[in-house]
């Protein structure tokens, strides 16, 4: 186990950069999750720090040392695939063992290790069937049991789970974090999918184009995005952004609306900005919308319903946008119905319209 | 109820053409074959029969015991061709997969400058007949003095066979996924036993059948080897066909006899490493 830190890490692809000098500390034992858009460079990133990518520029260091020119076999860490990279021509044992047999650690070390790791992820039944037989969860299983064999420093995860179905998915997630419960390995996870990354990470790296864009715990990139890209891409669904003006203390909307000022932000009178509010922000009057001191009220149009069960997702057009919003305990609702919403202004963002970047202090 | 009666009859028509057309066409590819076998093993006078005797009258081993017989009763140096053919055969077989091996993964592993044109290359090579080739091959070894060797024949088949194994081995390389190397290097193999202990075995199925290929080509060479071999030093079996020909007369039965002791290695071989060509094997072990 180990801590692994990159330092001003560049990757380029002949003259065209990829990963532009990136700074990442990963503590000890931490779960960390790369995630962002396809092309972001989270992949490669992962692949520079298992050894399978060459590093441009800067420094990658697992423990105590710096593995910039080690293989991948020196560096003391275990990967999970994509598409799993299973040895189709041997056992589920074979594979589980793959790693310890190449180390020429004694057989009776290397039953002994396969059994606990099947034993940890319930692949026992299935020791002595080849890959082909397996469904894709339990190939699933076969890889992690694979890394988690021979004790690494640090787990690389390299989005696992996106060739599963969505119920699959969400339990060998759950999976995976019992993993991580259990052996305490530092482990690095790049994903695409939001969900995962808010549901595993003990802290979260959004990157876009080469460059991370915000670290910190899920709540707080959640709650306290650094710019827009941020805030539409983590959570869902994916926060509203409605165009507006500084207007002597409050926001004007595209049409004209005037929507107070929320609390705590910072704009300059005459600024284009972004107004950036959560569908769990805005409810229809009368369905749970949590008492705040600071409260707008607009009416919108419906123009299309989808029921959740425990909540119906309203769309509803503002000042010429489309948002969403959320209604709890629902009623059946009818499109072109107009509703009187309240937007919760303490819980809004504004952006930079230019920079997207966020106006809270 | 009469609708079906025609349907089912229809089907059963159906059928019974498919077998009828699968049986002709069988017989077109298996009947030469069959013919070479059976008058391997009949009198001479029944072979040259006008019209032909379809259903043998008697059958012996009097042209395999004059193969083996002594020079002047219709005997050939039949172990010697074997041997030749064997040895040039295996080696250029085992070379060519080597080359093959190495070009192929490199294809489909490496980025290298000008590939495609380099690939085509060596394909272009494959369209030129191998015969036109024999008049300048005979030359050139001829001034090297390489006529009527192994090593000259390795060296031809060698370059035969080749741009086929890479061709080949590529597209079989190609199919392994390259995160299986990956995975092994993670778990603690170098290059080289990543290939070995992974990706080779994974392919394996795919080098064997161009390890076939590249075999039957050298063991059935014909044009080249008439040309490039003179004596017992190196000559082959399909060339030792050729005596049993005589100014004004052809023995069929000797002939036959000896083209059924060339086809049985090739069957042999075929049939054992036909084990090793069975596919799917390289499924699995990613998402399939």
């Amino acid at each position: 186990m180990a801590q692994v830190v990159l330092q001003d890490v560049v990757k380029n692809y002949g003259a065209l950069p990829v990963v532009h000098a990136i700074n990442l500390d990963i503590a000890h034992g931490e779960f960390v999750v790369l995630v962002g858009p396809s092309g972001c460079g989270k992949s490669t990133t992962l692949r520079m720090i298992a050894g399978l990518e060459e590093i441009s520029g800067g420094r990658v260091r697992i423990g105590d040392r710096v593995v910039n020119d080690l293989p991948p076999r020196d560096r003391n860490i275990s990967m999970v695939f994509q598409n799993y990279a299973l040895y189709p021509h041997m056992t589920v044992r074979e594979n589980l063992g793959f790693s310890l047999y190449i180390a020429k650690r004694p057989k009776a070390e290397i039953e002994r290790a396969v059994d606990q790791a099947a034993e940890i992820l319930s692949l026992t039944p299935l020791l002595d069937r080849k890959p082909g037989q397996l469904s894709g969860g339990q190939r699933q299983r076969v890889a992690m049991g694979r890394a988690i064999v021979r004790h690494p420093d640090v787990f690389l995860f390299d989005e696992p789970l996106s060739n599963l179905d969505a119920k699959l998915r969400t339990q060998m997630r759950v999976e995976i974090k019992r993993l991580h419960q259990k052996v305490g390995t530092t482990i690095i996870y790049v994903t695409h999918d939001q969900i995962e990354a808010m549901t595993l990470a003990d802290r979260i790296v959004i990157m876009r184009d080469g460059h991370i864009v915000q670290i910190g715990t899920p709540l707080e990139v959640f709650e306290r995005p650094v710019n827009a890209f941020v805030a539409t891409f983590i959570g869902s669904p994916p926060m509203n952004l409605l165009p507006a003006t500084v207007r002597s203390g409050g926001l004007r909307l595209a049409d004209g609306t005037v929507i107070p000022l929320p609390p705590g932000l910072t704009a300059r009178e005459g600024q284009a900005v972004q107004f950036g509010v959560r569908a769990d922000n805005i409810m229809p009057e009368g369905h749970s919308m949590p008492p705040t001191a600071h409260m707008a009220l607009v009416e919108m149009p419906v123009t299309l319903t989808e029921p959740l069960g425990t909540e119906t997702l309203l769309f509803a057009t503002l000042a010429g946008t489309e948002v969403q919003a959320k209604m709890l305990n629902p009623r059946p609702v009818r499109t072109g119905e107009v509703l009187r919403f309240g937007i919760a202004l303490d819980k809004c963002h504004l952006f930079d319209a230019d920079t997207g970047a966020s106006l809270r202090v | 109820m009469d609708v079906r009666r025609q349907h089912r009859l229809r089907r059963r028509l159906l059928t019974a053409a498919h077998f009828i057309g699968l049986f002709l066409a069988m017989s077109i590819i298996c009947l030469p074959g069959l013919w070479v076998v059976l008058n391997s093993f009949r009198p001479t006078v029944e072979i040259m029969a006008k019209p032909p005797v379809w259903i043998p009258t008697e059958l012996n081993l009097d042209h395999y015991r004059a193969m083996f017989g002594g020079i002047g009763e219709g005997g050939v140096p039949v172990l010697t061709y074997f041997w030749n053919s064997l040895v040039i055969s295996l080696t250029s077989t085992v070379i060519a997969l080597l080359v093959g091996m190495a070009g192929g993964y490199a294809f489909a592993r490496y980025r290298i400058p000008g590939k495609s044109a380099i690939f085509v290359g060596l394909m272009v090579t494959r369209a030129v007949p191998g015969v036109a080739l024999s008049l300048p091959l005979f030359i050139l070894y001829g001034r090297l003095g390489i006529i009527d060797t192994h090593f000259g024949m390795i060296l031809v088949y060698v370059a035969l066979n080749v741009p086929f194994t890479i061709w080949l081995i590529d597209g079989f390389f190609r199919q392994v996924p390259k995160e299986l190397a990956e995975a092994a290097e993670i778990d603690g193999c170098t290059r080289w036993q990543a290939f070995w202990k992974v990706e080779f075995p994974v392919a394996r199925a795919g080098i064997a059948s161009a390890g076939i290929f590249a075999f039957l080509t050298s063991w059935n060479e014909y044009a080249l080897a008439s040309q490039l071999t003179r004596s017992l030093n190196s000559k082959t079996m399909p060339v030792g066909l050729m005596d049993f020909t005589s100014q004004f007369t052809l023995n069929w039965g000797g002939m036959c006899a000896l083209a059924v002791l060339m086809i049985l290695p090739a069957l042999v071989l075929t049939f054992l490493v036909q084990k090793h060509l069975i596919a799917g094997l390289t499924f699995g072990g990613v998402k399939g």
